[in-house]
């Protein structure tokens, strides 16, 4: 099964795709450019079409969705976390 | 191999200008909000008449004013309408959108309330509808060439989902109609906000490029000027948030999916206007669902693909919107709402390819008279863009 996917290898977070997702699962991801796996292990529960964090993010970094800019990160966050509003801003408006 | 090649026919209407509809509409046009009530008595009375009730077209002036009037004639004239019956507080407006009507060749005739009353305006539109309603019955079908049905596409309530699954359908399946000579349009001006420059790379020139940063840098003034925040809560919009979207670049990132990976950017038009040549057009406009798949409706298009994750529900009076989902969630609580469940694409069991002719064997079917869940479930939102206040 896929638990998340992803568009480009050097995302840094993706998109997950089934329900359930729970604090300490291995999750299986597909990166869909290279058609190749990946794995990360979930560190909080993530509702269906959230992002996990693939990579450990400084505040101030840029973060990285279908290989572009998404957005800028506002709070730590560690691979394996829940990505969202809480942690991560627009760079517009 | 696709599905379809410059061969593929569908069976639709060709009406008097040489356009080729897929449905077979009298509408009862009001010019005002005022002219509802008549208008939809005339479509309860005449069995097969379709009222399009809206709020607007009293004191509007200028561009806005424009705008409404080329919104309402558009509607009239778009394919999917055999036939109008207008309906006005007063003569003058009435007989202004009639005239616009007219030039398509189509059956249309308009009646003004004042001085006559709803009563006697009623009867008389009714015998019009009447007329109009069985006469447009004996239209009949006709194969015709793929590239005469012209589609346009909006996302709404979307999700995560939406940009890896259901916009890439619908992008696949525009690569796909973009190289038989069809006519294609996205929007949504705003929600290309951090994928801008991508939509500029795709254009075909530089005039068409110019024309479409214009308009882009057009709507990021009237953000900036009436923005009260970082607009954090309206875009995303709630659901969008509730889905997984994050910021407005994630969710352009994800809109620009609809428009494929190699075709061209080839027109830009303004809010209702009708593209001029073949090719995929991008007209400036609201990401409102309704909005937008209202203009589209204006602008002459006759089936609409329409991809959603978390579930939004919007049909249109006259324009056919297909729902494409590849959220599981959406697809398990929502079935009734979705036409193309592409869910499979994100385990892997469906590829990008297989996901666009599903698409394009649905829009085949639609064209041909099959009806979409939001045609079924009788949604008919028509909403009409507004620039500011009325006089």
């Amino acid at each position: 099964m896929i638990h998340f996917v992803l568009h480009a290898a050097h995302d840094t977070v993706a998109v997950v795709v089934v329900e359930g997702v729970k604090a300490g699962m291995t999750l299986n991801g597909w990166i869909m450019d290279d058609d190749k796996n990946m794995s990360v292990v979930a560190r909080q529960d993530i509702p269906i079409g959230h992002k996990v964090a693939l990579r450990d993010m400084k505040v101030g970094d840029t973060v990285i969705k279908y290989g572009i800019d998404m957005g800028k990160v506002v709070k730590p966050i560690t691979a394996g976390e829940h990505a969202h509003v809480h942690n991560i801003k627009t760079k517009r408006w | 191999m696709s599905i379809i090649s410059k061969d593929t026919t569908f069976l639709g209407y060709r009406r008097e200008n040489g356009r080729v509809g897929v449905r077979n509409h009298v509408i009862i046009l009001p010019l005002d909000d005022l002219s509802n009530a008549a208008a939809e008595a005339v479509a309860h009375n005449i069995k097969g008449a379709l009222a399009i009730p809206h709020p607007y077209g009293r004191l509007q002036f200028g561009a806005d004013l424009e705008l409404h009037f080329r919104t309402l004639i558009g509607t009239g004239c778009n394919p999917n309408v055999a036939a109008v019956v207008v309906i006005g507080i007063e003569d003058g407006w009435t007989q202004k959108v009639v005239d616009g009507i007219k030039v398509t060749g189509k059956p249309v005739v308009g009646f003004g309330i004042e001085q006559h009353g709803d009563h006697d305006t009623i009867m008389r539109a009714s015998k019009a509808a009447r007329e109009y309603v069985q006469w447009a019955s004996e239209k009949q079908r006709e194969a015709c060439p793929i590239h005469e049905l012209w589609v346009s596409t909006k996302c709404g309530e979307s999700d995560t989902t939406s940009g890896c699954g259901a916009n890439p359908t619908v992008g696949d399946a525009f690569d796909k109609l973009h190289p038989l000579g069809s006519t294609l349009c996205f929007g949504e001006t705003t929600e290309l906000t951090g994928g801008e420059h991508i939509v500029a790379a795709r254009c075909a020139n530089d005039v068409v490029r110019e024309r479409f940063m214009f308009m882009f840098n057009r709507y990021q003034d009237i953000i900036n000027r009436h923005k009260t925040s970082d607009l954090s809560d309206s875009q995303p919009t709630k659901g969008n948030i509730l889905g997984g979207l994050t910021t407005i670049e994630e969710k352009a990132l994800g809109n620009i999916q609809k428009i494929g990976k190699i075709c061209t950017v080839d027109g830009v038009i303004d809010k209702a206007e009708a593209p001029t040549h073949p090719g995929l057009w991008f007209m400036d406009s609201s990401s409102a669902a309704a909005e937008m798949v209202t203009l589209c409706a204006a602008s002459g298009y006759a089936v609409h693909f329409f991809p959603t994750g978390q579930g939004n529900v919007i049909g249109n009076p006259i324009l056919p919107v297909i729902k494409i989902c590849a959220n599981p969630r959406t697809v398990r609580t929502m079935s009734e709402h979705v036409d193309v469940d592409v869910t499979g694409l994100l385990q892997r069991e469906l590829t990008l390819a297989q996901a666009g002719d599903k698409l394009l064997e649905c829009m085949l079917r639609t064209a041909n008279g099959r009806l979409t869940a939001a045609e079924a479930l009788g949604h008919r939102e028509f909403v009409l863009t507004r620039l500011y206040e009325s006089a």
